[in-house]
């Protein structure tokens, strides 16, 4: 049997899948049949200091493909909009009645250490196993000095993480805004400041639509609308090379990582995992399909790691930084040709107009003796760029083959065309 | 496919279960059903589709134009190609023409539905109403002369008045459309959609059709060829054949098309007589029609006898899985020996047939099947009589590559040529096609009477 169960940041959990402080982490009822589901733990929906905040509504807009599929969200709900104190108070019934899963408090204060400090030990007198420091919302709290604003300023980042480490003695996660040029600068800010774990990504700030009729971005709130926070599906590829960088440069080696960001399946997860992070967290998934996806989270997640023979989620977390490397470390003599599979073409003629209009000319169509059409790759032309491998609908029909057999490992640095070119000594 | 209302003992279908079963064969695609199955078009190059639409749409784009939410634009690239693009898309045989060789057939085992998508496009501009999609060319100050208004003749009306020419069209019947409004099956053409498309597509202007002009009897071929600077012949095909056979002119024996054609003209379907028994001869998509009709009418008892094997058959097996799944019952190696009864037919008399020597021949055995109506769809022919000395083909009127017959500045298409299949869509290709040959050479003409 494999085990789903994982340590992050110091706090144990019985599965890596975890909810993202969010509307699915609200309350009480939505936790509690989260739990039931099998998530193995909730961020619960971020807390401010009372008042708590009012939200408008046209709170969601998304992003979708052709066939209407959705692939991200955006909003611009603000953080918990109810009282503190029933918040505390269901978190510690969470608690109580759900010992074996893990409820993480979520606060975000502005720049003030008094305020920051007294949020963060009420938050910890509830019974949570961890603290996350919401410094990442980029839309609304940012104009109030708050989330994005914080997490954008490596200096406070690294100020809040400390403030709140100094009161409360549980672990403590500083969630990063993907809002930045270079992750690495926050992240290790944050580490500085005595941060336990990462969480990252939030959102990515965005306008996901302008209703064409009204002339107003989407959500529209009375007529018009503002710039909010990108997630779902989308975002992946930010938040794995995010998550990518962080677990490999040497200024933060070390950072443990809650993987967030457009998580769906078994797979997205391992892929993050693999990418060195400890546990994910989930929001927009769950969003549109229900917490029941948790279900064929835990359960492809076990397969897989039966399949390759894992045994535990430790056993391959980082598996594939030392294969995640610099531009500058890839072998330049490596040549690859596109091969079409006759039998399997169906004719459709996509690879020939994408590498015609817009790669190399490398393919060819001859006229078959039964009326179709005969597509064949001109390798003398075709620079190995993928393209018709990715454009063709039928999959495994356009297949990358290696001509380089000979050739020695040859990197750029080292390459004879570079002006730069170290010599070998 | 659709599954009809139907009867097997001798009680009569209601006159709403008729009305039913006239409904569109294929309900309309709403929107959001559109889109998705717009989604399903990989958008190839060079498409094959494309290439087997005998009006060559340009399918990709139109597809592209659903999804993309450009719905006239979508329309607009459908008809500018083939203006009965609404017609088509419900009574093109797809499965052997675009559909047939869509590669979504490989990956997915059915292709795009481009009929359905097609005919979403073209009902929303059509529903839409406002003002046609296409202006006129600066008129020419030609007049041309049409013989026939069913799609042929309306095709070539259409381009030629887009293309700056006045036309009159001069169709026998009191109905425009030709076959599209007294020949398609009710189930294909439901909510009076012929006339709908013919009304639509005149509001381009410049065309006028004279009803009750019959060419070579109260028209003359020479006198239009005075009086206009060309014509165009699109007069479909006309005369039934017939099957030389005892009691063939018993009451109950009579001409499938006209049986259609009945059902058409009738407001209420259920008015329209069919028999109990009805036997239908032939073997090609009229026969199926027919057949299919008579189910729908309420016959209990339908059976469809081919006088040679399926492989030879010319109705589509689409069209044929219709007919068998409505109980239609097919019998191959078969010809029709006599018919017999009193007042009425009673009864039909079949050799079985077989290839002798790659010849059709009487096996010697022969049978009975019960039949108080007969239908005869064995295809029609030309009515060559009306045209002259104007030179024939295979029984057709004989046309060159630019659709002009061996008369000068006549122009034919449609089924009275021999041009591609008979079918609709082939009709709208020809009198397109016809209609820009006539302008190239009207062109020229006022160019050198110009120098
Ligand atoms: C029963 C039946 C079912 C069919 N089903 C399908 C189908 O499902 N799909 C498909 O694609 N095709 C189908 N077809 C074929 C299709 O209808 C024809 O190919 C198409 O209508 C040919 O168009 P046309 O303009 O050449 O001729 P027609 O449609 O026959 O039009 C000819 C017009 O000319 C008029 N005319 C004839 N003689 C004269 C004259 N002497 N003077 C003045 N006017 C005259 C006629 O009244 C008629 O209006 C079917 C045909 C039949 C018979
Ligand atoms: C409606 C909505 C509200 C959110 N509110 C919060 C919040 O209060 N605190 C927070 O830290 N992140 C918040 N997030 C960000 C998510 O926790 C998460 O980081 C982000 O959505 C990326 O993950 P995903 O792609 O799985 O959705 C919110 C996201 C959404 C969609
Ligand atoms: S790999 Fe790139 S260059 Fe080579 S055939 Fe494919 S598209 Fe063209
Ligand atoms: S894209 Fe694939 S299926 Fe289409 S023509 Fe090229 S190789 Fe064949
Ligand atoms: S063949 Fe099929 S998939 Fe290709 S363009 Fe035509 S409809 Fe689309």
């Amino acid at each position: 049997m494999s085990d789903l169960g994982c340590i992050i940041g110091g706090v144990e959990s019985i599965n890596p899948f975890w909810l993202a402080s969010a509307p699915p982490s609200d309350k009480k009822y939505n936790v509690e049949r989260a739990f039931k589901a099998g998530w193995g733990g909730a961020v619960w929906k971020t807390l401010g200091v009372d008042p708590p905040v009012v939200n408008v509504t046209g709170r969601y807009g998304v992003h979708r493909t052709q066939d209407r599929r959705i692939i991200g969200i955006n909003n611009i709900e603000l953080i918990s909009d109810r009282p503190l104190d029933v918040n505390l108070r269901e978190m510690e019934e969470m608690r109580r009645e759900w010992p074996d899963r893990v409820i993480i408090g979520s606060i975000m204060a502005p720049m003030d250490e008094q305020a920051w400090k007294s949020l963060a030990i009420k938050v910890a007198n509830s019974g949570v196993q961890g603290i996350e420091l919401n410094l990442g919302c980029p839309h609304g709290m940012c104009e109030r000095g708050m989330g994005s604003a914080v997490g954008q300023d490596p200096e406070f980042v690294e100020q809040t993480t400390r403030w709140v480490r100094e009161v409360v003695d549980i672990p403590v996660f500083t969630k990063l805004t993907p809002n930045v040029t270079d992750i690495i600068v926050p992240a290790a800010a944050a580490k500085a400041g005595g941060a336990h774990a990462v969480s990252l990504i939030n959102t990515v700030n965005s306008v996901i639509g302008i209703d064409l009729d009204t002339m107003a971005p989407t959500p529209t709130v009375d007529g018009r609308g503002t710039h909010g926070g990108y997630c779902g599906e989308a975002v992946k590829p930010i938040a794995l090379h995010m998550t990518a960088e962080i677990a490999r440069q040497p200024e933060t080696q070390g950072l443990e990582i809650s993987a967030i960001g457009g998580i769906t399946t078994w797979r997205d997860a391992a892929e993050f995992i693999a990418l060195g992070a400890g546990a994910v967290q989930v929001c927009t998934a769950a969003m549109l399909y229900g917490f029941r996806i948790v279900e064929d989270m835990n359960e492809g997640l076990g397969a897989f790691m039966r399949d390759k023979g894992f045994r535990s989620i430790a056993d391959f977390k980082g598996k594939a930084m030392a294969q995640t490397v610099d531009w500058n470390e890839l072998n330049i003599n490596h040549d690859l040709k596109a091969r079409i599979d006759d039998e399997a073409c169906i004719e459709c003629g996509r690879c020939f107009i994408a590498c015609e209009d817009t790669a190399h000319q490398a393919i060819r169509i001859d006229a078959k003796t039964d009326g179709g059409r005969k597509f064949t790759v001109i390798d003398d032309e075709c620079v190995g760029c993928n393209l018709c491998m990715h454009v063709c609908p039928v999959k495994g029909c356009i297949t990358m083959e290696a001509v380089d057999t000979d050739r020695p490992y040859l990197t750029w640095p080292e390459h004879p065309k570079n002006p730069l070119r170290k010599v070998a000594e | 496919m659709k599954h009809f209302k139907l009867t097997t003992d001798n009680s009569r279908l209601s006159s709403r279960d008729i009305a039913e079963n006239f409904d569109d064969l294929h309900p309309a695609l709403d929107g959001a059903q559109a889109i998705v199955e717009a989604a399903r078009c990989i958008y190839c190059y060079d498409a094959p589709c494309m290439n087997a639409c005998p009006t060559r749409i340009d399918i990709p784009k139109f597809i592209h134009q659903i999804r993309s939410g450009n719905l006239d634009g979508s329309a607009q690239t459908i008809l500018s190609e083939n203006i009965m693009g609404g017609a088509c898309a419900r009574a093109c045989p797809t499965e052997v023409l675009c559909e047939e060789v869509c590669v979504v057939h490989h990956t997915e085992g059915a292709p795009v539905k481009i009929g359905e998508l097609q005919r979403h496009a073209v009902d929303h501009i059509m529903m839409k109403g406002g003002s046609h999609p296409f202006s006129r060319a600066p008129l020419s100050g030609c007049k041309l002369a049409v013989i026939g208004a069913g799609p042929a003749g309306l095709s070539f009306a259409h381009r030629a008045a887009m293309l700056g020419h006045d036309v009159v069209v001069f169709e026998a019947k009191p109905e425009a459309g030709g076959l599209n409004e007294y020949g398609l099956a009710g189930y294909k053409m439901a909510n009076d959609f012929a006339q709908a498309e013919v009304e639509f597509l005149l509001a381009i202007g410049g065309i006028n059709i004279e009803h009750g002009k019959v060419l070579d009897d109260n028209l003359l071929l020479d006198d239009l060829r005075g009086a206009y600077d060309a014509v165009f012949i699109g007069a479909g095909l006309a005369t039934a054949r017939g099957l030389g056979v005892d009691g063939e002119n018993l009451a109950g024996v009579g001409d499938a098309l006209e049986f259609i054609e009945n059902i058409r003209v009738a407001a209420d379907k259920s008015s329209v007589q069919v028999g109990d028994d009805v036997v239908v001869i032939g073997g090609g998509n009229t026969a199926i029609d027919a057949a299919v009709q008579a189910k729908c009418l309420g016959a209990c008892n339908v059976t469809l006898v081919y006088r040679r094997g399926p492989d030879a058959m010319t109705a589509t097996q689409w069209e044929r899985d219709l007919a068998t799944a409505n109980g239609v019952v097919v019998h191959y190696w078969a010809s029709p020996e006599a018919f017999s009864g009193g007042a009425k037919v009673e009864r039909a008399v079949f050799s079985a047939m077989r290839i002798d020597d790659g010849k059709l021949t009487p096996s010697g055995d022969s049978f009975e099947l019960p039949a108080d109506m007969v239908l005869k769809a064995i295809g029609q022919t030309l009515n060559s009589d009306i045209f002259g000395e104007m030179k024939l083909d295979g029984g057709k009127i004989a046309v060159d590559a630019q659709y002009q017959t061996s008369l000068p500045g006549v122009y034919a298409g449609g089924d009275c040529v021999k041009s591609g299949e008979d079918l609709t869509v082939q009709a709208v290709e020809d009198g397109k096609q016809a209609a820009i040959a006539a302008d190239i050479m009207l062109r020229a003409k006022l160019k050198g009477a110009a120098e």
